[in-house]
């Protein structure tokens, strides 16, 4: 906006007339009436416990919930970025047999609700009372009991991993579409394997594409895992759940829970923002300077 | 090194396509060990196609090419040609460097990198010697000091210079060119072309496709001329550049010789 007064033709100078921005102010006028009703209603509402909240925010099984639900993100996102390369390459493979089961993997997860994999894991007993593994016509392997084994917790962190690798493999696969395919024939030619070429020189360079979505996958991760209140893993959404059945300080717990939620999903946009500008930004010259992809990728694809 | 003389390159009848497309009619040619063999032709006339049958980058459909004393592609075992695993054509394609167009340098890496990969993932040379002997391939080429240079950082020219530098150090039986100048600012052109000349004159076997008359001629052993397909003469640089015996010889050259080099050709 200029300020600066104009100099006409005869050479004075006359001012800048104020541009009045009406559209803003009209919208923040309303935002700030809504904004105050509703805080209103919220602060001043007899039926809500504000202390209640305060009280419960610290709640030793609240926190127990928010490291639960940290544990079983972080663990559900790694399973699901390892398992979603693993697909997204079996998915581009020339082996039509592989390529084959991929396609219906990435098919069978996407297709079917995430709540609906949790319930099927955490029963899974139903189907299979024992767990076996075992070398075929010999007596060697080892058995479990699939009620110990598919507890709350490893029925969330299979249900969700093999969930996100699904959605996962489509992003590796366009970061690895999307190298230039000179690059696979300069490594052919220099007598490369398949698997060479992929993890020396095609990988490497799909990470500016694929690692930035990874944030918006783990935030999203961090919200779905409410969902495994319905198989009782003991993350936040079902500690605060089991306290409200128990008090019926129902809305009080929601308070809490969403609280945690944001303050999670803060911490995770941050680190994205700084993964994002480590990778995004940065595109091809990823490996460059002694950051941390070039710590890591050197051990990653020795 | 090959003994001198040695068949390298045995063409016969070779074809090639995709679908109902035929890209290559019935390829005949062939190069000697320590030749450059210079390949010409309009685009489209499957000259790029055929280089790229000789590393096994596009599968022989047809015919017979037999390249360092293989039929590229299939090993005969008992009464049988066995198609060749992933394994068995990498193992093939280190012995030959290519060079391409548009470089292809690997974007991730620096130059030295670019040199040193092929040794230390395809050779297993140690990291430290790998990076010693790239270093000396860049010396050679002229670029010790853009070592650690990004390949976007490079001009068109020095990245070219990079990709024949790793190509050589993985120090090949046979050199392929695909167009090496053509994707670069006319300015540049020269010291590629100076790199090969050092290369022919010591001793690299190598099949160039190219545009450029002036390096066929001086450089090459031989000079192929190419269309739809197929080999329409062959012939010493010199002789074909000035007496072409076929019409459309003699109209591709008329096309990208200009008035100048065409008296020089006399």
């Amino acid at each position: 906006m200029r300020t600066e007064p104009i100099t006409d033709a005869s050479g004075r100078p006359i001012p800048v007339a104020r541009t009045w921005h009406w559209g803003r102010w009209l919208a923040a006028a309303v935002a700030l009436a809504v904004a105050a009703r509703l805080a209103y209603l919220m602060v001043g509402n007899p039926n809500l416990d504000w202390g209640k909240v305060a009280e419960y925010l610290f709640h030793e099984r609240i926190l127990s919930g928010v490291w639960v639900t940290i544990e079983i993100s972080v663990l559900a996102t790694v399973l699901g970025l390892v398992l979603g390369v693993l697909v997204a390459i079996m998915r581009l493979a020339h082996n039509p047999v592989l390529s084959g089961l991929a396609t219906f993997y990435i098919w069978f997860f996407r297709g079917t609700p995430v709540l609906v994999q949790l319930i099927f894991w955490y029963n899974l007993a139903f189907l299979f009372p024992e767990l076996v593994l075992k070398i075929p016509f010999t007596m060697i392997g080892v058995k479990w009991d699939t009620n110990l084994v598919m507890t709350g917790f490893t029925s969330a962190m299979l249900g969700l991993g093999l969930n996100l690798a699904a959605y996962f493999a489509e992003t590796v696969r366009a970061g690895i579409q999307a190298v230039d395919h000179g690059q696979t024939e300069a490594a052919y030619a220099l007598g490369m394997t398949p698997a060479k070429r992929m993890r020396v020189i095609v990988l490497p360079q799909a990470l500016r594409i694929i690692i930035p979505p990874t944030g918006n996958e783990f935030i999203s991760m961090l919200k779905t895992t409410s969902l495994v209140y319905v198989v009782a893993g003991h993350d936040l959404m079902t500690n605060a759940s089991q306290i409200y059945k128990a008090n019926n300080l129902i809305m009080e717990l929601l308070i809490v829970a969403s609280l945690w939620y944001m303050l999670m999903t803060a911490v995770a946009t941050f680190l994205q923002g700084r993964l994002e500008r480590r990778f995004g930004s940065e595109a091809v010259r990823l490996v460059r300077g002694g950051g941390l992809a070039a710590r890591i990728l050197p051990k990653v694809t020795a | 090194m090959n003994a001198a003389g040695e068949q390298i390159v045995q063409a016969s009848g070779v074809r090639m396509g995709y679908g109902d497309v035929q890209v290559l009619n019935g390829v005949d040619f062939t190069v000697a060990s320590g030749e450059v063999s210079c390949v010409i032709g309009p685009s489209g006339s499957g000259k790029s196609t055929f280089l790229r049958c000789i590393n096994g980058l596009e599968p022989v459909l047809g015919g017979s090419l037999r390249v360092l004393g293989e039929e590229v592609g299939h090993t005969l075992r008992g009464d049988r040609y066995h198609p060749w695993t992933p394994k068995e054509f990498a193992a093939f394609r280190r012995n030959i460097g290519m060079v391409f167009q548009r470089f292809n340098l690997f974007a991730h890496h620096s130059a030295l990198e670019n040199v040193a990969c092929g040794p230390v993932h395809v050779l297993g040379t140690p990291a430290d010697r790998a990076r010693t002997l790239a270093m000396e391939h860049l010396d050679r080429v002229g670029l010790a000091d853009h070592a650690h240079k990004r390949p976007h950082q490079l001009s068109g020219g020095q990245q070219q210079r990079v990709a024949i530098a790793r190509a050589l150090a993985m120090n090949p039986a046979l050199m392929l060119f695909d167009e090496p100048t053509s994707a670069l600012d006319p300015e540049l052109v020269d010291e590629v072309l100076e790199v090969m000349k050092g290369l022919a004159v010591e001793g690299m076997t190598m099949v160039v496709v190219t545009h450029e008359i002036a390096f066929a001629r001086e450089v090459g052993d031989w000079l192929t001329f190419f269309a739809d397909g197929v080999v329409v003469e062959r012939g010493r640089p010199r002789e074909l550049l000035a007496n072409p015996g076929h019409q459309r010889t003699r109209a591709f050259l008329s096309s990208v010789l200009d008035p100048k080099e065409r008296e020089e050709s006399r």
